[in-house]
């Protein structure tokens, strides 16, 4: 059958349609060179860039806290600004992944038919939403909610003696920063998720209702077992989002510097490695070591980043493997 | 063969013909590029389109990318001429040897308050303010305060500090004059673009700081001078240099201050570096202010893409701009440059020269390598036999 249709289809053969053969074959080997010569200039660029504050301060330059660009005083030192990177996008996640599977689930799940449309479609919109939106909406209106009904009543009640809460809330501090970025990479997560659960085959639903399973019962048995390393995987590229936000961080965070950078009340001011070189690439001096301290931030930025997303690939592949395995048996 | 000489030819005058009109009509209408700092670029943008009535042939493009960006492109010799907020400091001096300093006009910094029922003019010292935003003084009613404002009945609240979180001339002039009256400061913290701030919130920009002090009560900040008076905020007198009185930030006493900082400066081709005209002496001297500096070569010649007659008009453009130009400046709220401020940019401005180098016009240069790359096009296609056209 298959063969018949190939002998009908007689492609006619000009002469020189070897050459057009060739051009594709060069066109689509550039353009997939393209790729990795971009990140190889993007790697270069940043270790040639970097490498002067490297020679200078070693490994001091992740461990230390000292951040000065005063000529004749400088000394850089990343590690509060690489923990307030971790400190927001963990917190973060533990408030969005939560919500963002409670919503796919409901989206795969339990809503009704009409419902499930409408609603992934404004979470997808909402995935749209620039940065800068969410940080104006944060600075002038969110800041003064939380302030008011969670900092406020959170260090009345704990105050300055336990660690986490201490120091008079403010709203812009590390803690409306990460609620924030919560907020933002929920649709990317909630979207991934859903979609990764809608793979799961529906025979294995069925059987785990045949069995007698309730709702709950099939989600936990059915769904999970084979979505796991997937719903893993949607969390982990939520994480590259909310460790690479630069503009509604740097509206939120409260932008401290140096030694006071150290996250350790939620309800203190804080910096991120994106936010620092937001705040102080435009100004930063190239004569002296300023500028080479912010590319090695965007250097160690650029690690984390590009680490997050192969772990997070390496396991939506192995979900979508054996998705293709359940199939086929 | 033939055919393809053809086509390559054709290409080429395609290609060269918008090139060389190009250029052609750049020589008809100069435009200067500048680009730098932010806090002057409502006068500098004034000044293009007050000048350019005068001067229909010369348009002023200015790009008010930051002071930093502005040296970048000053020491790589790509824009005729750059504004900067802070003088080079030595080594971005070194890197641009040969630069004038022109300061083109002066801005002040304020101290701007957020404490509900007290209208402007609490009165602070430079060593209180130095304090404040060190974190030794905490509290609205500290001593320190209270003993400089005795009228006045300040508030037992904790002080919200907030300053710039971006690299900022701003920064730079409050963190120059909190250095000079507080040695303390000095030593901790320092002066710069941005500082190792010992506390407070950071944001962005003058509206950013203004911002918070505005939504928050009890808080103090810095904001430049016009930014205030447009917006109505409540601001702080400082205490001028001689402890004589609580000084009222407004475009005459920061002139005063400049005025008595002039006889003390270097020429134009000096050593800027450590110049700052913070808190000069005199009674009506107010004194967080700052000269702007416009940024140019003692020897045009070596920018990229001069010209003789665009460093003419450069020359032309700033001598326009330290007299003329200084009318526009108050309306602004920018303060006009004094006389003596104004004779040491003219000696400056007259040690401009243009040697004129052998520099190619880009026209040319984008003839040569068009030729070439057409050439071994030909060339290379006649051998492989590829052709643009397929034959049937």
């Amino acid at each position: 059958m298959g063969g018949k249709i190939v002998s009908m289809m007689r492609i006619p053969l000009k002469s020189g349609s070897r050459f057009v053969d060739k051009f594709f074959k060069i066109g689509a080997a550039m353009a997939a060179t393209y790729v990795l010569a971009i990140i190889l200039l993007i790697v270069v660029n940043l270790i040639s860039g970097s490498a002067p504050v490297w020679q200078k301060e070693g490994l001091g330059f992740l461990t230390g806290s000292n951040w000065n660009s005063e000529e004749g005083r400088e000394s850089y030192g990343a590690a509060p600004y690489i923990l307030g990177t971790f400190v927001t996008a963990g917190i973060a996640m533990a408030i969005g992944v939560p919500i963002s599977i409670g919503i796919a689930m409901f989206l795969s799940e339990l809503a009704p038919k009409i419902m499930r449309t409408p609603l992934s479609l404004i979470i997808e919109l909402l995935a749209a939403v620039p940065s800068v939106i969410y940080g104006l909406w944060g600075l002038f209106v969110f800041r003064l909610y939380l302030k008011d009904w969670v900092e406020t009543p959170l260090h009345n009640m704990f105050g300055d003696n336990s660690v986490i809460f201490a120091g008079a809330p403010f709203g812009l501090d590390i803690f409306t920063a990460s609620v924030v970025l919560a907020i933002m990479i929920i649709p990317t997560i909630s979207t991934i998720s859903r979609e990764i659960m809608l793979a799961v085959p529906n025979s294995q639903r069925e059987a785990a209702y045949m069995l007698g399973a309730t709702k709950w019962e099939v989600f936990r048995l059915a769904v999970i077992p084979y979505s796991k390393s997937g719903l893993i995987g949607a969390a982990i590229l939520g994480l590259g989002r909310a460790v690479g936000e630069t503009m509604a961080v740097t509206m939120l965070i409260g932008n401290s510097t140096g030694a006071a950078a150290f996250p350790t009340s939620l309800f203190q001011p804080g910096q991120t490695m994106s936010s620092i070189m937001a705040n102080e690439f435009a100004e930063a001096s190239q004569a002296g070591l300023h500028m080479s301290a912010l590319i090695g931030i965007g250097l160690i930025l650029f690690v984390v980043a590009f680490g997050i997303n192969i772990v997070a690939h390496l396991l939506v592949a192995r979900v979508i493997k054996s998705h293709e395995g359940a199939v086929q048996a | 063969m033939r055919k393809k000489i053809i086509l390559g030819m054709t290409l080429m005058l395609i290609l060269i013909i918008p090139t060389t009109s190009l250029n052609v009509m750049a020589q008809s209408a100069l435009s200067l590029n500048a680009a730098g700092a932010t806090f002057p670029f409502p006068l500098i943008d004034k000044w293009r389109v007050e000048y350019n009535k005068i001067h229909p042939g010369v348009t002023l493009n200015y790009q008010s990318i930051g002071s930093g960006a502005g040296i970048k492109l000053h020491t790589t010799k790509a824009v005729d001429f750059a504004a900067s907020d802070a003088p080079l400091q030595t080594s971005e001096a070194s890197a641009a040897p040969g630069t004038l300093h022109i300061p083109e006009t002066i801005g002040a910094v304020t101290i701007t308050y957020n404490i509900p029922g007290i209208a402007k003019g609490l009165k602070l010292t430079g060593p209180v303010i130095a304090n404040i935003f060190s974190g030794n003084v905490t509290h609205w009613n500290d001593k320190m305060i209270s003993t400089l404002n005795p009228d006045l009945t300040l508030p037992n609240q904790q002080i919200v500090v907030a300053h710039r979180s971006d690299g900022s001339g701003t920064t730079f002039v409050f963190t120059s004059y909190l250095s000079k009256v507080s040695p303390d400061w000095q030593t901790k913290v320092g002066k710069g673009k941005s500082v190792p701030w010992p506390l407070g919130v950071g944001a962005q920009g003058n509206a950013g700081v203004a911002g918070i002090v505005k939504s928050t009560s009890y808080s103090i900040g810095y904001v430049e001078l016009a930014y205030v008076m447009q917006n109505n905020m409540t601001y702080a007198f400082v205490q001028n240099a001689d402890g004589t009185a609580f000084v009222e930030p407004t475009l005459d006493t920061i002139a005063a201050d400049a005025a008595s900082a002039a006889t003390n400066l270097p020429s134009a081709d000096g050593d800027w570096s450590k110049i700052s005209i913070v808190n000069e002496p005199g009674n009506n001297s107010y004194p967080i202010s700052s000269f702007t500096y416009l940024l140019v070569y003692k020897d045009l010649s070596q920018v990229n893409g001069m010209t003789q007659d665009k460093a003419k008009a450069i020359v032309d453009f700033l001598n326009w701009a330290i007299h003329d130009g200084q009318q526009f400046s108050s309306s602004l709220l920018y303060v006009p440059l004094p006389d003596a401020v104004v004779k040491l940019d003219e000696q400056g401005i007259s040690q401009i020269q243009y040697n004129s180098g052998s520099v190619p016009e880009f026209g040319t240069i984008a003839a040569l390598v068009l030729a070439i790359a057409i050439i071994s096009i030909i060339a290379v296609s006649a051998k492989t036999g590829l052709r643009l056209i397929p034959k049937y």
